[in-house]
């Protein structure tokens, strides 16, 4: 069994394992020295343990060959549909209807291994969001139809169509980026997305913490400060224009304005995702991943990061 | 023995596979289901995969102990039926029609005093999906005979959209299965009803369910 992945993602994983051994240690130590405090340490300690089973189940997806990679993407983009699914109001008569949306999550990633571009970026915008609404209309039941078709297809486009750019930016990256592949790319976006999140919620609760910050979307995200934002913002620009010669075709300049760019977008993820959650009354999409929710809670900022990085990324660095 | 291997196989392979990777549970208190019989599990019914998701959820070795008391009339009409619901299933059949005379929950005694786990839905049928029925008094009646045995109930959420009665086509939604705490005999027959409708009516409460129509 050989790697497949080339030598500087390697050392980048290993950078994230260091971290995950620093956020471990730190937080145990937290544990230790805080006995009063003893709640919200224990769910920041969950919180980490599935940090640890992500990053192993990423490390395993990626390290073979790209049919396994892009099987994992495909199978977070089933479990986030249905996690979905699940959650909104449905009809009984949609029963059939929903088992074919499925089968969109086969046929995009079927795309994607095959490198076939063309059909990729027009089969659920084109031709899934047409052939539902349809499927429906031919069933003969009228009432609730226009609700049918707007959440069928919003789902399919978060969870199917938009994460499944990380699945093309891995197949079809690789010619463009010599030092790192699309392996490189890969982690590129999806590591800033995810960095992000934690840096805006980091900096939120440390600079928001005596002055209660200057919220954003009050009635959406409360949580939400100026101050989380901006400094995301500016973590995710150094740590793009430090990794970027390493992992990318792009220079540092180039770099920092691709973390900006994951930065403002991972943001809007999260906030859209939080106001279809208030639409829907829940806290969380479900409860798969201990410590932070469901799946989608976890992938809402990648549902805008991966479209938004790929296509800026084609658009400046695809010949 | 092929019986047996038939059995492990299904479980192990074709329901956890379903079950868990297909479908997806969310489950809260997994640890008050019992480890051990003699012990009674109430759950709401809204699909055949009810039966299967609960057995999923204990050991494959434990298989043979754990019992759903199911409907001879309905599971034993037709020799593929009775194949399936006797000996790859498991299933206790009773007799709900009344007509045989005797005591109907005797089987259901008897695998009791053996230490099984014996699961009941005493909505009686899977009815209209994902609505409560009224419970029937043959649970109350068993819990009054094996006063001492543990009764824990079992609320499901989702398997009633992901195989409905009267469908064969299975459409994968996460199911909520929500353990509550347990309880036996108190006393009465009227006064254990009201014991378990009050628990299953505090177990469906805890979950969110998006309407479905």
């Amino acid at each position: 069994m050989t790697l497949a992945i080339p030598h500087n993602v390697v050392l980048a994983l290993a950078g994230v394992y260091g971290l995950l051994v620093a956020a471990t240690l730190i937080v145990a130590w937290m544990e230790r020295g805080g006995g009063r405090d003893a709640k919200s340490p224990s769910e920041l300690s969950l919180r980490i343990r599935s940090w640890w089973w992500m990053v192993a189940a990423f490390t395993l997806a990626v390290a073979f060959n790209e049919t396994a990679a892009i099987v994992f993407l495909g199978f977070i983009s089933y479990l986030a549909l249905k996690e979905y699914f699940s959650l909104i109001p449905t009809r009984r008569i949609d029963r059939a209807v929903i088992l074919c949306a499925y089968l969109a999550v086969p046929a995009q990633f079927y795309w994607i291994a095959d490198g076939w571009y063309g059909m990729f970026i027009v089969f659920i915008p084109i031709w899934v969001f047409l052939f539902f609404p349809m499927l429906m209309a031919l069933r003969g039941e009228t009432a609730g139809h226009l609700a049918a078709v707007g959440t069928l297809s919003w789902g399919l486009m978060m969870t199917v169509f938009a994460l499944s750019h990380l699945g093309i930016l891995l197949t079809t990256g690789g010619p463009v980026n010599p030092v790192a592949g699309g392996a490189g790319l890969l982690f590129f976006v999806v590591f800033l997305t995810q960095f992000n999140d934690v840096a805006q919620f980091t900096w939120g609760k440390l600079i928001s913490r005596a002055t209660g910050g200057h919220r954003i979307t009050p009635t959406v995200s409360p949580n939400k400060t100026w101050e989380g934002f901006l400094g995301g913002l500016a973590t995710a620009a150094v740590l793009g224009a430090a990794l970027s010669p390493w992992l990318t075709p792009m220079t540092p300049a180039w770099g920092a304005l691709a973390g900006a760019i994951i930065a403002i977008a991972g943001f809007v993820g999260d906030v859209t995702m939080s106001a279809m959650k208030r639409d829907l009354g829940v806290k969380d999409t479900g409860q798969l991943i201990p410590g932070h929710g469901g799946i989608l809670d976890r992938v809402d900022s990648l549902t805008y990061t991966a479209p938004v990085f790929f296509h800026f990324f084609r658009y400046v660095f695809y010949p | 023995m092929l019986t047996r291997l038939a059995r492990l196989a299904f479980f192990g392979l074709v329901v956890r596979g379903i079950v868990l990777l297909v479908m997806g549970l969310n489950i809260r208190n997994r640890e008050r289901l019992p480890r051990s019989g003699p012990a009674i599990i109430v759950a709401n019914h809204n699909s055949h995969l009810d039966t299967l998701t609960l057995m999923s959820l204990f050991p494959l070795r434990d298989l043979d102990r754990v019992r759903p008391v199911a409907a001879m009339d309905y599971f034993l009409a037709n020799p593929v039926m009775k194949w399936i619901a006797t000996r790859l299933i498991g299933i206790l059949p009773i007799d709900r029609s009344g007509r045989t005379g005797g005591n109907p929950l005797a089987d259901c005694e008897a695998a009791l005093a053996r230490g099984d786990i014996l699961i009941l839905f005493p909505e009686g049928s899977r009815g209209e999906p994902e609505r409560l029925a009224r419970y029937k008094k043959g649970i109350a009646h068993l819990a009054k005979a094996a006063p001492e045995v543990p009764v824990t109930p079992v609320f499901f959420h989702g398997l009633g959209k992901a195989l409905p009665k009267g469908s064969w086509l299975f459409v994968p939604f996460t199911c909520d299965v929500f353990v509550g705490e347990t309880f036996s005999w108190t006393g009465s027959i009227a006064g254990f009803m009201e014991a378990l409708e009050t628990r299953m009516r505090a177990l469906a409460a805890q979950g969110h369910f998006p309407p479905w129509t």
